[in-house]
């Protein structure tokens, strides 16, 4: 593996290696000395073309623990805002000698035009290009379902899904989409037949419009961010109504079957999506998430970067 | 390809590791067993069970995985990451005996040792190992060997353990 810029790119067995890799490295965040020697003298860049919190400062504790120099690159105060090209940018992180670069982009195949080019040479790992996707918040989505209910098996076969909200602009519904039933699970979008992409009956999911009667049959409510800023057109007549549909609250938290969880790829809308109260209870693995996130990160870049590098061209 | 060692010969190899181990460390309450992964760390279970027999109290033991800490990362394919368990009594303080199948270059132990340091601070770091097979790369000795088998750079010496590989041997290959 080179880059990682779709979760369609990997096979079963590769996500899986991401995911027992990632169990071993939590172990280094619980340690007394949080840092591995294991990339120390590579330079990884954060091209952040997008606002982001927690998955660019997640990319560079991941990198850091790893002993990875970090340069730390966002679209507002460089030559991006001035309309430099992502050719030149990329041109100047190659200079650089960039061994691997976290791309996140407004436009979908922005990582995929990165990689396919001959601009650079390091790894490119795709950190939500567009409504594409976000492959690295899938895996560490994944990597919460499996510990809390993957009985110990290395696959989530069995496992039930809810996928639910703004599906039509969401990168981490897409990669999850993709990561968990490559994995075996099965997985249900719930949304508002506005906010579902064209073509998602040939998805390998089932969908439902109606939340409650979808809640008490799975394991695991997976609520989106509803992205106003994606949204040009009027999508549901008004929040209130949106929120009392397709939104989580503590009497929609009471239909959950026992032990099951409640996740949010973040930031999130509270009050619109998901009730303040829910994302604050003990079914919510909201802030475990952002931890793991880390311990997944660190995986991602030990196999994409940790071994022989590759020839130049190949994937 | 030759049989250096039988099931019998790594049997015997490994008691008589056991009886060295304690007669080296008067203190025997404060070993630490840690095997390297995957080989190592069975062997590094052997040992205990026998070490715990003799002594009379368990051995604790457990397994530390160095792959992070190795500096041939870059000449290989991927290596996957093993699983490390550190005993719940800790290393600090503690006479640490790591134990792997063959100690070649030394280079594995001198990972193991960065790997240590990040866990704690031992009293004292031992090395046993089941062959030494000499060509050693770095300033690093055994203190415990089940056998000296001297061999020529060409070839390679496999460790097999029944849990593993089903067979207790340990052969030459000529490459």
């Amino acid at each position: 593996m080179r880059h990682l810029l779709s979760i369609s790119d990997l096979s079963k067995a590769q996500a899986i290696l991401i995911l027992d890799t990632a169990v071993e490295l939590a172990r280094v965040s619980d340690g007394a000395v949080k840092k591995l020697p294991t990339l120390r003298g590579r330079t990884i860049v954060n091209l952040f073309a997008e606002d982001s919190t927690r998955t660019r400062i997640s990319f560079e504790a991941a990198a850091k623990r790893l002993s990875a120099d970090v340069i730390n690159f966002s679209a507002k105060g460089s030559s991006v805002s001035k309309g430099e090209s992502l050719k030149d940018t990329a041109l100047t992180l190659q200079a650089m000698g960039a061994d691997a670069v976290v791309i996140r982009h407004g436009a979908s195949g922005a990582p995929q035009r990165l990689a396919d080019s001959e601009w650079m040479l390091g790894s490119v790992i795709n950190a939500g290009d567009g409504t594409h996707e976000h492959p690295s918040q899938a895996l560490l989505d994944a990597f919460t379902i499996r510990k809390h209910l993957g009985k110990g098996a290395p696959d989530l076969v069995g496992v039930r899904v809810a996928i639910v909200g703004d599906v039509l602009h969401s990168r981490v519904a897409r990669s999850n989409v993709l990561l968990l039933t490559l994995l075996g699970a099965s997985v249900t979008l719930v949304a508002p037949p506005t906010l579902l992409p064209v073509g998602v009956e040939s998805w390998p999911v089932k969908i439902s419009y109606d939340l409650d009667s979808v809640i008490g049959t799975v394991d695991v409510v997976m609520m989106l961010r509803v992205q106003q800023e994606r949204m040009s057109d009027l999508f549901f007549p008004n929040a209130r109504e949106y929120s009392r549909y397709f939104g989580l609250n503590a009497d929609r938290l009471k239909l959950m079957s026992p032990d099951s969880i409640v996740m949010h790829p973040g930031p999130m809308n509270r009050g619109l999506e998901i009730a303040a109260e829910v994302a604050d209870s003990a079914r919510s693995v909201i802030v475990e998430q952002v931890a793991n996130g880390v311990s997944v990160r660190m995986a991602i870049l030990y196999v994409l970067l940790a071994g022989q590098p590759l020839e130049a061209g190949s994937k | 390809m030759s049989v250096a060692l039988s099931a019998p010969d790594i049997s015997r190899a490994l008691i008589r590791i056991s009886h060295e181990i304690l007669e080296a460390n008067p203190a025997t309450q404060q070993i630490t067993l840690l095997g390297i992964p995957t080989r190592g760390a069975h062997l590094a279970m052997r040992i205990a069970a026998s070490m715990s027999q003799i002594a009379g109290h368990e051995i604790p033991v457990g397994m530390l995985d160095i792959t992070m800490h190795r500096d041939d990362l870059r000449m290989r394919p991927l290596r996957p990451i093993m699983p490390t368990s550190i005993p719940s009594s800790g290393i600090d303080g503690r006479e640490v005996v790591l134990i792997d199948d063959v100690l070649f270059s030394g280079r594995t132990i001198r990972a193991a040792l960065d790997a240590l340091g990040e866990i704690g601070r031992p009293h004292t770091v031992q090395v046993a190992a089941l062959v030494d097979r000499g060509h050693r790369e770095l300033p690093i000795r055994a203190d415990f060997v089940g056998k000296n088998l001297p061999t020529s750079i060409a070839q390679s010496v496999k460790v097999q353990l029944t849990e593993i590989d089903g067979v207790d041997e340990v052969l030459i290959e000529e490459n």
